[in-house]
């Protein structure tokens, strides 16, 4: 396993890491173990957008959950440590919080779309609803104007008309309901945002649209993000770092234009190759049985 | 071998909502050839009536007017009754076209039987397994006695592949048939494609949203906008020199790590204003309207 | 069958490729498809099964085995004894027997009804929402109209627009069918709505099959397990709903049943008489009969959500593996 030692490719001032995960191993207690998350470590700076891309079955959802401690049985971290460097000064380890602190902990300081997320709206209550639900439970002294007040800005921010509060799931495109899941990991600032495929449903000229946001917002709020999808391409253009990661491991970490110009792991230079250049070289894909093209015109 | 020839196909479907009915016209006087040794691929978003084209071609749909005309080597039309032995589909989703209650030679056996390609449970076994070891399922014997369940997406994709070539199929739609696979499962099953269309000669619709897959597998790429093909042209043509607004969009919006940086500078299009109306076609550099498309349009 | 749509990256709980995985390692032999349409052999099941089997064991070969039900003696009402095991009604008569009989009358009824009300449910569900259009529009409008009417006034209405003496069983059997099979036919439309449009069945289309096939060999053997379940309630409904009925004294009145004991017993003052050996046989036998019939049905459901023989196979495995870590 070969993590090369994170090199910051960050162009912040501020250097210091907000999430550091130690050595983390997440198994599958069945009748015959499975390991999903092989000893995994990695550090997120501030205002980072970390890619993290495999394919299916290589463990970054399960990673995602159990940073954030959201996996269930028959999921069980077996060792390591995830340790959350707060901005207001002191280190909070995860893996020790207590029920109650964790609840206080999760979306205030870290929050997560999910995978599927469009579908993670809940269809009989309004967006409001939605929206304000959040606010109550983790700033219950927050009067009810302001509430509402921070809802509407949310929602405004993530470029979703206003009106759209008192609309219902069903009423929106995939697109927009996207973005209220945005809008809802936002709502309380988080240092954080683990995002998991949240474009992969959406139409390219949507996924274009959101990603813009998504940067749109990072430079404003200044979190950190763990980007996780299969699609490589994606994460070059937008990731400051990528992780590669294969069967439970990390097998490349490195900043995206070195994953590009020069992968190291052959798991890397397969998963390139596997998607051909759009303006360029047609990477493995042998359409007429040459290398060489030699398309017919009419 | 068989081509087909799609005349003005149109498709209309009604929408109702409470009381009021409104007609989408999903399919808009789209006309193409496929021909043997060809691949086209119809390049397009969600909703913009890939899909049902392919369903028309199927005929899992009947369309609303136009014509598709399947035709062999020296001209003469298909009878009505033969066109599924000539024109196959492969489907999206390698999870779902696959009955879970079946084996896969059951999957397989049963168009070489309908379509008499076989006679006889031992030539039709015999068969079942040739038909794997092409696709490079082996071994075969034993993947032939699976249950779709026990297979990889990859392994569904290839079965649903041959269980499109089993009849003798000439033609060949393609319905994203790797969106839904592993990256770099994609590949392989792209690749095979295209060997069983060289050792056979297909006419294959490949069918995508992926602009890059469809540069490079298909020769010819018609772009579709709102049930109306707004660009056609050869593959390398559309992609690298676009005319449409909305290929350009489409271009700009395919991920491309040549481009970095580039993202937040190019300003939001507002793909509302996009006109569907007018076509491009590379092949003759002319600018035509869709409502007659022998009269061309003001060049841009 | 799993009627699940194939939705996002699935989760270990729902995973049947990774249970599949799994078999292959553990070296478990994959079913046949007809062998995996029955439920795996659970303790649940088991005691379903047991129960079920036994009563109707019960019902066929007691008659066969007891005395008289019929005989009125002068002894009237007496505990068990050894010339009657369960004791004696009012009028002398056998309890014993009398069980026999009434569960085989009872059970006559519950099958006449599972099987008039699931062939009414298949019918209305199964081709109007494979036909479509006018012909679905126009039965699921039917069956909602008679899902709205309320089904027990309707069949006691009905039962007394009979008279008493032509009551027999396939008269109350009949009505129970027709108030029974709507709600049945509801969900066999949403199923077979759901598999109809799914990706196979267009494939089989496409490859050739006809119509007929499509339906016998691609859709029916995914909506067996619905259809199964949905005879097992039918069955459930009817000896309950009979044993209602007769309560009421609105019964069969030529076949003596599981319910129809109970009105005697009622009318009997059994209850007040702490004659216990009278009315709680039967009670006991109806009580246990649904109650194994639902345990069957449980079982059922894990086929038609594989989801629920996942979580159970984890829960199992998850066991052992503990086991075998202390």
């Amino acid at each position: 396993m070969d993590t090369s030692a994170p090199r910051d490719a960050s162009s912040s001032t501020e250097q210091k890491a907000v999430l550091t995960v130690t050595d983390l191993s997440v198994v599958y207690e069945v009748e015959q173990p499975v390991a999903a998350v092989k000893n995994v470590s990695f550090a997120l700076a501030r205002n980072e957008i970390l890619g993290l891309a495999g394919e299916s079955g290589c463990g970054k959802t399960t990673l995602a959950y159990a940073i954030n401690r959201l996996h269930t049985p028959p999921a069980r971290i077996s060792s390591g440590d995830v340790v959350f460097h707060d901005k207001d000064g002191g280190d909070i380890d995860l893996l020790g919080l207590g029920d109650e602190q964790l609840r206080m902990f999760r979306w205030s300081k870290l929050s997560m779309v999910f995978q599927g997320a469009m579908n993670a709206l809940n269809p009989v209550i309004s967006i409001r609803d939605q929206l304000e639900d959040v606010l109550i439970t983790h700033r219950p002294d927050m009067s009810k104007r302001d509430r509402r007040a921070q809802a509407g800005r949310v929602l405004e921010l993530v470029g979703v008309d206003r009106s759209r509060l008192s609309s219902y799931a069903h009423q929106l495109s995939g697109g927009m309901r996207q973005r209220v899941m945005i809008a809802m990991a936002l709502l309380l600032e988080p240092q954080v945002m683990i995002m998991d495929e949240p474009t992969t449903a959406l139409d390219v000229v949507v996924q274009r649209d959101i990603l813009r946001e998504i940067l749109r917002l990072r430079d404003e709020f200044n979190f950190s993000v763990i980007f996780i999808t299969h699609d490589l391409p994606l994460l070059l253009e937008i990731s400051d770092r990528i992780a590669i990661m294969l069967d439970g491991e990390i097998v490349e970490l490195a900043a995206g234009k070195d994953i590009h110009r020069s992968p190291q792991h052959r798991y890397t230079k397969k998963l390139l190759r596997a998607f051909p250049s759009l303006t360029g070289e047609r990477g493995d894909f042998i359409r007429t049985g040459v290398s060489d093209d030699l398309t017919e015109t009419k | 071998m068989t081509s087909v020839e799609v005349n003005d196909l149109s498709k209309n479907f009604t929408l109702r909502q409470g009381l009021r009915r409104t007609t989408l016209k999903a399919v808009d006087r789209v006309s193409f050839d496929l021909v043997p040794g060809r691949t086209v691929a119809l390049v397009g978003e969600s909703g913009s009536g890939k899909s049902t084209i392919a369903r028309m071609l199927a005929r899992l749909e009947k369309p609303t007017s136009g014509d598709i005309k399947v035709t062999l080597d020296d001209r003469t039309p298909v009878r009505r009754s033969m066109y599924r032995r000539h024109v196959q589909m492969v489907f999206q989703d390698p999870f779902a076209s696959l009955n879970p209650f079946h084996s896969i030679e059951h999957h397989i056996a049963r168009p070489l039987l309908i379509h008499h390609r076989t006679s006889g449970r031992k030539q039709t076994h015999e068969r079942v397994l040739q038909m794997l070891e092409r696709v490079n399922l082996t071994p075969c014997e034993a993947i032939a006695a699976r249950r779709p369940h026990e297979l990889s997406g990859g392994q569904r994709q290839r079965v649903a592949i041959a269980r499109a070539l089993a009849p003798g199929a000439q033609v060949l739609i393609a319905d994203e048939p790797v969106s839904m696979l592993d990256v770099s499962i994609r590949l392989e099953v792209l690749n095979l494609m295209a060997r069983l269309q060289r050792e056979d000669n297909l006419a294959v619709l490949y069918i995508t949203h992926d602009l890059a897959t469809a540069r490079h597998f298909s020769d010819e790429i018609l772009v579709m906008y709102r049930g109306r093909i707004v660009e056609r042209g050869p593959a390398d043509d559309v992609i690298l020199n676009p005319q449409h607004p909305y290929s350009k969009l489409l271009a700009l919006a395919a991920p491309d790590p040549e481009r970095v940086g580039k993202l937040t500078s190019s300003a939001a299009v507002d793909h509302m204003d996009l006109d569907n109306s007018v076509t491009y076609d590379h092949y003759t550099a002319t600018w035509s309207s869709a409502s007659d498309p022998r009269e061309p349009a003001a060049t841009r | 069958m799993p009627n699940l749509p194939p939705g996002t990256e699935p989760s270990i709980g729902d995973s049947p490729e990774l249970l599949a995985t799994e078999n292959a390692e553990l070296g478990v032999e994959p079913r046949s498809a007809w062998r995996s349409l029955l439920p795996t052999l659970t303790p649940p099941l088991a005691t379903g099964l047991s129960l079920t089997g036994l009563i109707v064991l019960f019902g066929i070969l007691g008659p066969f085995f007891v005395q008289d039900p019929t005989v009125i003696r002068d002894i009237g009402l007496t505990g068990p004894s050894a010339a009657h095991i369960l004791g004696t009604t009012q009028t002398g008569q056998d309890v014993f027997a009398q069980l026999a009989y009434a569960t085989r009358g009872s059970l006559q009824i519950g099958l006449l009804v599972g099987v008039l009300a699931t062939i009414l449910s298949a019918f209305f569900g199964i081709f109007g929402a494979y036909a479509g259009g006018f012909v679905d529009e126009g039965f699921s409008l039917f069956s909602n109209v008679i899902l709205v009417i309320p089904g027990l006034p309707l069949v006691i209405v009905i039962s007394g627009f009979v008279p008493q003496a032509q009551r027999g069983l396939w008269t109350i059997a009949i009505v129970l069918a027709i108030t029974g099979w709507a709600a049945s036919s509801r969900v066999l439309r949403a199923q077979t709505m759901s598999i109809r449009d799914r990706d196979y069945v267009a494939a089989a289309r496409v490859a050739g099959e006809r119509s007929f096939r499509v339906i016998r060999v691609e859709i029916l053997p995914n909506l067996l397990p619905v259809l199964a379940s949905q005879f097992i309630f039918a069955i459930i409904f009817a000896i309950l709903a009979e044993s209602g009925l007769s309560f009421l004294g609105l019964g069969s009145a030529k076949s003596l049943t599981l319910g129809q004991m109970l009105f005697y017993a009622q009318n009997g003052f059994a209850l007040q008489l702490r004659a216990l050996w009278w009315f709680l046989p039967p009670g006991l036998i109806i009580a246990l009969f649904g109650c194994g019939l639902s345990l069957i049905n449980f079982s059922i459901d894990e086929i038609i959500n594989p989801r629920l023989q996942n979580a159970r196979l984890y829960r199992k495995r998850r066991k052992l593996a503990e086991r075998n870590a202390s």
